[in-house]
């Protein structure tokens, strides 16, 4: 028992790092944009698509392939800030991105069916079925490989949130919109960047995810951002290092619960564990407490 | 010298707008009545019955949703608990014939009484998070479906086929749909001018600011979600007796609210008639969605692109649309006849009289807050 | 004198910046008091202070003899303070005599919220009041009107009017004539003497001077989160601490105006 325990415990944590990289991606784009992409899951499917059409058609390695599926996400993501988010307006903004991404999210499932249909397809490759054996434990490669990809890509994005200039205006603006536009930043542009950095993250985590998680098919969607949606919440909305933090918890905690006690129950877990912080934490763990005008 | 010969007209115009409103209303629900003894196609009235359902489930959530500014995407954990309430009670209380909807109410309690802890942890957060604490309650609902071993899992809860004439089936399902219904949209107008709903709808507009001048927030936020809860359990539980089958995923399905929300937001968020109008425009065109894309997945697709259409075209909504577009036309009309209309926005010269201390601390006993 | 409204000792610091620093002002029971001082010397933050939108680290503020310090904003309107803010705020969506109901609600409570919850909006006493409160501030022909399609000015006076609803023994002004036109400023002065004279106190936060030395019999200046000196307009106007205060002295290396 305490075996396989050690195993859920290190299982959860290099799970939780790909979500980790999946959630800062949307909390990201609440921070600067205000708005929940409820496409973030359906997209992370997209991503692992491409991946997978890359490797079974092109026999692209899966992490070479990131060179190609990072950036066509995007492109994927800025043109679906342009097109459906920029254009809204009014006091709803965020009421109303929500159904619009939501809109979105189906148009793409549906997309995804059509091409590929229903059924489960696996990303493969050497590493994903073998690994090291580390302290009498069974880890495959890829698991590590994707933990230490989540690990380079959010040093990547702190680095540019922290070091550069774009970062800069990025943080700006997720503290006051109209004090940054009077700074001179291009506010515009700023969120439509950062929900073209939010998305793009999504390949990679797409990547790792479609290695990792089982099998996935369009439909896999809805349960990635019913525990993204968890994750970001659970970590304060708008924190990078909360999305982190509370990611890696709730995965390792799903896999303990798992272990200990059911599968079934285990996802419902992950739910009550969001509710019961937020019903002594409204802010979630790393969030701030905001004045409530609107 | 000549008197202003707009006058009498204006006058009898303003009388017969007076009228319209409500004799219009009246007409709609005289027709809504015959309606199905009129058309008695079975195909027309079941899709009658989907609509109406979907009118009052919109209803219900703008009581709250709408009033309040919190967007709920969740409501569909009142109508599958209240779905699954009427079905289980069937099965144990052997229930049969028309007595089962008597049941509804007992629905609408159950619905109503996980309202209560809901709202106390959903509503103590801001806005955004409540709508994502309300996706995340709504998937445990739907997990505990699946899981529970007295919700029938994955087949769910079925009921027994009914039970009078085939002919007219569809008819009682038709009028409860539209006693529940118009009962809402009344219950609605009722709270959207009294005291409970102005406090609301200032909670909507600036919940500190409302607190600040004595507003209990909580009190009021949960009261509203508690009736709206209520309604949407007590819609679902019809719906269990129409359809006939829930299942988890069709009971607490995730498309359920965000079609009410977005039925709502076509016809204009927070308004009254909007929703209503939303349903009754949105409803049929999911029908024909359905039926033109026999392939589901293009029919996903269609859905989606009607909903990005309906958000971006309209993002106010139709009645709000349309009451701008009025009032500008309006507008354009006084200023053509250089109308005395205009009504005149200065400040009254000189100082006026101070108005005497408020009577409020004497007068309480005197009831006066009550009309 | 007696002080209706006393601040002792307010201390008050957010992160790393130290808003207020042993904050003491008085207010005598019914005078019209000023709050002057450069940006950033504190006086939103002691309006949020005594109206309970902010907790002191340190200090009490105290109305008529009995502390309120910390108290939530609800409780500090009901004992009987009444604010407006810098940016106005109106209940946009509701209609003008609609702003005015939801601020009687003290009144209203216990008057069968549960009983009757569906009770119109606003009994006939309420409305009465409202009524003649608009009168009084002018806004009377927008009764029916949303609040939105107000003017920045007609904002202001609407902001008045529902914090006069509820009678208050003294209300806190947050820049009442910033933004506005001349001719207002002069109504809003008039208005505020007049109610003056009828018994409410007032203390104003303000920038404009003339405002602030044609109105208030007692001006407080704050610089750097604390009370620097307190006095009669003349008195004020002439001090130097005054000038020190919003200049700066040579030595901070400030050019001379």
């Amino acid at each position: 028992m305490g075996r396989e325990l050690t195993e859920a415990i290190i299982d959860g944590i290099l799970g939780g790092g790909v979500y980790a990289l999946m959630a800062v991606g949307l909390t990201l784009i609440f921070g600067v944009l205000d708005i929940i992409n409820i496409a973030q899951g359906i997209l992370v499917v997209l991503g692992a698509y491409l991946s997978y059409v890359l490797a079974v058609h092109l026999h692209i390695d899966l992490f070479v392939g990131l060179l190609v599926t990072v950036p066509a996400m995007f492109l994927v993501g800025i043109t679906i800030q342009w097109a459906f988010i920029r254009p809204l307006r009014g006091r709803e903004r965020t009421s109303m991105s929500l159904l619009a991404t939501y809109a979105v999210a189906i148009i793409i499932e549906g997309v995804l069916y059509i091409i590929f249909g229903a059924n489960y397809v696996n990303l493969n490759s050497w590493y994903v079925t073998t690994g090291p054996r580390v302290f009498g434990f069974y880890l495959d490669y890829i698991y590590i490989y994707g933990f230490l990809l989540a690990v380079v890509l959010v040093a990547a994005i702190y680095v540019t949130l922290y070091r550069t200039q774009f970062g800069r205006s990025i943080r700006a603006t997720m503290q006051d919109h109209t004090a940054a536009r009077l700074v001179g930043i291009n506010v515009n542009r700023v969120q439509m960047l950062t929900f073209g950095i939010g998305v793009a993250v999504t390949a990679a985590g797409g990547m790792v995810f479609g290695a990792t998680g089982g099998g996935f098919n369009p439909n896999t969607g809805y349960d990635l951002i019913s525990r993204l949606l968890a994750i970001i919440i659970l970590g304060g909305l708008g924190s990078i290092a909360g999305a982190m933090i509370a990611a890696i918890f709730m995965i390792t905690l799903e896999g303990v619960v798992d272990v200990l006690w059911s599968p079934s129950w285990s996802v419902v877990v992950f739910y009550i564990a969001l509710v019961l912080v937020l019903a002594f934490r409204p802010q979630g763990l790393l969030g701030r407490k905001e004045v409530r005008a609107q | 010298m000549s008197p202003p010969p707009a006058a009498p007209r204006a006058i009898r115009s303003a009388r017969v707008a007076r009228l319209a409103r409500p004799g219009a209303l009246l007409a709609l629900l005289v027709i809504a009545a015959v309606f199905p003894l009129v058309v008695t196609n079975a195909l027309d009235t079941q899709f009658a019955v989907d609509t109406l359902i979907y009118v009052a489930a919109v209803a219900a959530w703008n009581l709250f949703s709408g009033y309040s500014g919190y967007i709920s995407l969740g409501h569909a954990v009142f109508f599958g608990s209240g779905a699954y309430t009427v079905g289980l009670l069937t099965e144990h209380w052997k229930v049969a014939g028309g007595t089962i909807f008597w049941l509804l109410p007992l629905a609408g309690l159950v619905a109503a009484a996980i309202a209560v802890p809901f709202g106390l942890i959903a509503l103590r957060v801001r806005r955004h998070t409540f709508v994502v604490i309300t996706i995340a309650i709504f998937f445990i609902f739907q997990l505990l479906a699946y899981n529970l071993s007295f919700t029938g899992g994955n087949q769910g809860i079925s009921s027994p086929f009914f039970l009078w004439s085939a002919q007219n089936y569809n008819n009682p399902f038709y009028y409860v749909a539209l006693i529940l219904a118009v009962g809402t949209i009344a219950l609605s107008w009722l709270i959207r001018h009294s005291r409970f709903g102005l406090q609301l709808l200032a909670i909507r507009d600036d919940e500190d600011r409302a607190r600040g001048l004595g507003v209990r927030a909580m009190r009021v936020k949960l009261a509203a979600f508690v009736i709206s809860g209520g309604i949407t359990g007590m819609v679902g539980g019809l719906w269990w007796f129409f359809i006939g089958q829930a299942l988890p995923e069709t009971a607490f399905n995730p498309i359920f609210d965000v079609t009410v929300a977005l039925m709502a937001f076509l016809g204009g968020f927070g308004t009254l008639a909007g929703p209503v109008l939303g349903a009754l425009i949105l409803e049929p065109l999911q029908q024909w969605v359905a039926i033109t894309f026999t392939n589901g997945y293009t029919g996903e697709i269609a859905l989606g692109v009607l909903f990005l259409l309906v958000i971006l075209v309209l993002p106010r909504g139709i009645v709000p649309t349309g009451r701008e577009l009025a009032t500008s036309w309006q507008a354009r009309r006084t200023r053509r006849r250089g109308g005395p209309g205009a009504p005149s926005g200065a400040a009254p010269p000189g100082s006026p009289a101070v108005p005497s201390p408020s009577p409020s601390g004497a007068s309480s006993a005197s009831g006066g807050g009550v009309q | 004198m007696t002080a209706l409204l006393r601040t002792a000792g307010v201390t008050k610091a957010f992160g790393g910046v130290q808003a207020l620093r042993e904050c003491t002002v008085e207010v005598a029971e019914g005078s019209i008091a000023g709050l002057i001082g450069p940006n950033g010397s504190g006086k939103t933050t002691l309006f949020n202070i005594i109206t309970g939108y902010e907790r002191v680290d340190r200090g009490e503020v105290w109305l008529g003899g009995r502390p309120i310090t910390n108290h939530p904003p609800d409780r500090v309107f009901a004992a009987g303070i009444g604010r407006t803010f810098q940016l106005t705020r109106v209940f946009s969506r509701l209609t003008v005599m609609e702003n005015m109901i939801v601020a009687a609600q003290h009144a209203e409570r216990g008057h069968g919220w549960l009983r009757n919850p569906l009770a119109r909006a606003g009994g006939p006493a309420t409305r009465r009041r409202a009524g003649e409160l608009l009168e009084f501030t002018g806004i009377a022909g927008h009764a029916g009107a949303l609040a939105e399609t107000l003017s920045y000015g007609q904002r202001k006076l609407l902001e008045l009017s529902y914090v006069l609803m509820a009678d208050p023994a003294i209300v806190l002004l947050d820049e009442p004539a910033g933004g506005v036109n001349p001719t207002l400023i002069t109504t809003i002065a008039d208005r505020i003497r007049q109610l003056n004279e009828q018994g409410t106190t007032f203390l104003i936060v303000e920038h404009n001077m003339d405002f602030v030395m044609g109105l208030c019999h007692q001006v407080t200046v704050l610089d750097y989160g604390t009370a620097v000196v307190t006095g009669p307009p003349g008195v004020i106007r002439t001090d130097p601490r005054v000038l020190d205060a919003y200049l700066g002295t040579a030595e901070d290396g400030d050019e001379a105006p």
